[in-house]
């Protein structure tokens, strides 16, 4: 197809024929001629946001639930500014998303004019790549490039920064004919090397205390991905735990499940990673909130590394077997490999698989429950009880205590349904990713786990989920306290607690009503489920104001500068532990 | 197996190594389009990373594309990173670590040469002097009065800096480098060149 048209129809045209519904965006100056386009067609479905932070995570939602990219569409300058933030954040967790900035006229640019900024200079490095479209006949084939470069390989944010001048201008529109692996530089490896993957079956087939590690490569793979692992587990045998980001790829209900591994991650998965003989890394990046100290970390492991981005591999940790290649792809082959040959589990695994018992039976999750304070802890454990067996559940979080709490006592059981801000911990995250959740799956319950001070960042997007008639449910653990600050001043700085109470909270439940929302208060545990299910079935947003023991703190804990075996567990986290738990060295690490 | 820094606390003490620095030279084709420059050197910066020397031209014009030369020292493990972090560009084509494909093939070094103007400001015995010294390193004349040269040198990078030094007692003005270009030695072209470690 070829076709003349405008810089701004081509915008519309490309979005269409790249299979985009919704788009998240607000309006200025600078896209004046995008949206005007967009009034005049109902293919596509626009989502007016209340700040472009907002939109950018509402894209990021929308992109993690469905593995699309998302896209968000703002104005140049101040517009563009608020959405770096959001692309920082895709960058982190390898999260696709398209996002179209307007840019002052081509004239103008580095004129210091209304609203100009140096948007690729600004975004260059939190983007995986970005374009400033100066000629309106390259306009086409550089959207199509970013969607091809947002969605393949490791996935990412990009920006497509076009001046007003080349979305009034006129030129040829042309669908991209060329095979996108047909990219002159740009070509990510898919397949994996046989005899490494053969290499990697053989040491599977003879390790005695393996462990699976995996990440959020194995969700951003695609569905096949996670049904191959499950498979490979299955045919292994071997446990699994996973980070942050890759959770609900293997299920939580899964016998070779191990619980989330790193810092706040299960003294079973911790153990076994420390004490493995083989270590297969799968689409995980071994951060710093993984590994914790270093040179402790899984010291007697032979270690494999699966991973489409060749940076990963020893980046950080020393690798004996990598394997660069897409994870559904050598997953494939390695599932294939071991079913074609005789190989079998050793039987040692069985007493790798008692020790694991073992460890298992420490219960690190306990918590001391209490019946007229509601244990954060316990509150997470009634909401799983109330979604459990219902697959149309997005959970979504901002960053704190509760996300990671929300990571141990929700159970994850298929990809795609946990939305997290896992590499760069954007507070103001959860409500908008639910609200893109939310978009992408109409009828499906979207959870924001909040807390109080975290859902302030964004809660103006309450007002984009009523006008859309959206109903995202905000489930905020309110202890009063940036608990997790509070938790690491308690570690770190002697118990002064520096600015991590908020005084002046404000009233959620009015809050939630002057949005035009529902809003919900529980003090007692007893109120919990009613309250749970009249959030569930509400047909508007809510804001569940859940209050909780203010002091909880989240356990287990690797503290920094500690090894996977040096845990702080909640039994034996008294005080005095708390205060003494990490030495000067750990003190200057984040 | 075991974890690669021995006294590393956590990733944030990465960089504190105790592996030994090496100098290598890194050759990337890229697509000369705006921006692409500010990627490369953004990266540099924004990581951490070394730059000692960098060079970049257009090499085929009706391909549009440029060759970047890239002098940099780190450990071993982050010169691989490097190779990685550029070949992860989009506008980047191929990346090769020339210094280890030299290795590889069992040469010292891949074929490096600088050029450099150099301008020097003197009379009697050190004007003298510096135009002696030039014909001993193969510099030229290429600007003349009666009080200065400006002489034109290539070769390798240590070469240019000694002939710097040798001048400086001598009236050395100002110093204008291109940086390293870089080949591989033998029949291969870039692409070909093996630099796997
Ligand atoms: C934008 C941003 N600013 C600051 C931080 C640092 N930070 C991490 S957790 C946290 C406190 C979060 O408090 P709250 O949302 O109430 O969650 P809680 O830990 O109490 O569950 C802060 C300030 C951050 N992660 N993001
Ligand atoms: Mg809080």
């Amino acid at each position: 197809m070829q076709r003349e048209m405008t810089g701004a129809e081509m915008v519309l045209q490309a979005l269409k024929d790249n299979g985009v519904e919704h788009v998240f965006g607000y309006p200025g100056g600078a896209v004046l001629p995008i949206y005007d386009e967009l009034i005049q067609q109902d293919t596509i479905q626009h989502i007016l946001v209340r700040h472009e932070q907002g939109a950018g995570h509402a894209a990021e939602g929308y992109a993690r639930s469905t593995g699309k990219a998302g896209v968000a569409l703002v104005t140049s300058g101040p517009g563009a500014t608020n959405m770096v933030t959001a692309l920082t954040d895709a960058m982190l967790d390898s999260i696709p998303m398209v996002c179209i900035t307007g840019q002052v006229p081509t004239n103008l640019v580095g004129s210091d004019a209304f609203q100009e900024c140096d948007t690729v200079g600004i975004t260059r490095p939190c983007t995986k790549h970005n374009w400033l479209v100066k000629d309106v006949n390259d306009l086409p084939r550089i959207l199509h490039e970013a969607f091809y470069v947002a969605q393949s390989g490791r996935p990412g944010p990009v920006v497509v920064d076009i001046p007003k001048d080349v979305q009034f201008a006129t030129g040829t529109y042309e669908i991209a004919q060329a095979n996108p692996s047909n990219h002159k530089s740009y070509r990510p490896q898919l397949k994996g090397d046989m005899t490494a993957i053969r290499a990697a079956v053989e040491l599977m087939s003879k390790a005695k205390r393996p462990v699976f590690y995996t990440g959020g490569g194995v969700v951003n793979s695609g569905p096949a991905a996670s049904q191959l692992l499950r498979e490979l587990i299955d045919l292994t045998g071997f446990p699994i735990t996973s980070t942050l980001m890759g959770l609900g790829a293997y299920p939580a209900s899964g016998d070779q499940w191990l619980g989330m591994l790193g810092m706040h991650g299960t003294y079973e998965a911790n153990m076994a990673m420390h004490d493995c003989d083989l270590m297969i890394c799968i689409g995980a990046r071994f951060d710093d909130r993984i590994t914790g100290r270093l040179d402790a970390f899984s010291p007697h492991s032979t270690k494999i590394h699966v991973d489409i981005d060749p940076s990963s591999i020893n980046k950080i940790v020393h690798v004996d077997l990598p394997i660069v290649g897409d994870v559904a792809h050598v997953l494939e082959d390695m599932v294939r490999i071991w079913r074609a040959s005789s190989f079998r589990a050793r039987p040692e695994l069985k007493e790798w698989q008692g020790q694991i018992s073992q460890w298992r039976s420490r219960n690190c999750l306990s918590y001391r429950q209490s019946d007229d304070v509601i244990m954060p802890q316990y509150a997470l454990q009634r909401l799983n009880e109330a979604i459990k067996g219902r697959k149309d559940v997005y959970i979504s979080t901002e960053v704190g205590q509760h996300q990671m709490w929300a990571a141990q006592y929700l159970g994850f059981e298929s990809p795609n349904h946990w939305l997290t801000s896992g590499g760069f911990g954007t507070m103001g995250y959860g409500l908008p990713a639910a609200i893109g959740a939310q978009v992408a799956h109409p009828g499906a319950l979207c959870i924001n786990v909040a807390g109080d001070a975290s859902i302030l960042m964004n809660i103006q997007e309450m007002s984009t989920a009523v006008q859309h008639g959206l109903a995202p449910k905000t489930f905020i653990l309110n202890n009063s306290y940036m608990g997790m600050v509070r938790q690491w001043q308690q570690l770190l700085h002697g118990n002064r607690l520096s600015h991590s109470y908020t005084d002046s909270l404000p009233d959620f439940v009015k809050l939630a009503e002057a949005y035009g929302g529902k809003g919900i208060r529980v003090t007692k545990p007893g109120e919990l489920d009613d309250a749970i299910q009249e959030m569930i079935d509400s047909p508007e947003p809510v804001l569940f104001d859940c209050r909780v023991a203010q002091l909880a703190n989240c356990f287990p804990m690797i503290p920094s500068g500690k090894a996977h075996n040096e845990m702080l567990l909640p039994d034996e986290a008294t005080d005095e532990a708390v205060a003494n738990a990490i030495d000067t060295a750990g003190k200057s690490l984040v | 197996m075991n974890a690669h820094k021995s006294d590393a606390l956590s990733a944030y003490f990465l960089a504190e190594t105790s592996d030994v620095l090496e100098t290598h030279t890194l050759s990337a084709i890229v697509d000369n389009e705006p921006g692409v420059l500010a990627r490369v050197i953004g990266l540099f910066s924004g990581r951490g990373y070394n730059i000692d020397s960098l060079s970049v031209s257009e090499t085929e014009h009706e391909k549009h594309v440029s060759r970047i030369t890239i002098v940099t020292t780190g450990t071993p493990q982050i010169i691989e990173q490097i190779r990685h972090q550029l070949d992860r560009l989009v506008p980047v084509h191929i990346v090769r670590d020339l210094t280890v494909a030299a290795k590889a093939s069992n040469q010292e070094k891949p074929l490096e040469r600088e050029l450099a103007l150099i301008k020097v400001r003197g009379e009697g015995n050190k004007r003298l002097e510096a135009l002696r010294l030039s014909e001993a390193f193969k510099a030229t004349v290429i600007d003349a009065t009666i009080d200065h040269f400006v002489f034109e040198i290539t070769g390798r990078t240590n070469k240019i800096d000694q002939f710097i030094e040798i001048l400086k007692p001598l009236g050395l003005v100002e110093v204008s480098r291109t940086g390293v270009a870089a080949l591989a030695r033998g029949e291969l072209g870039l692409k070909d060149v093996h630099d796997e470690i």
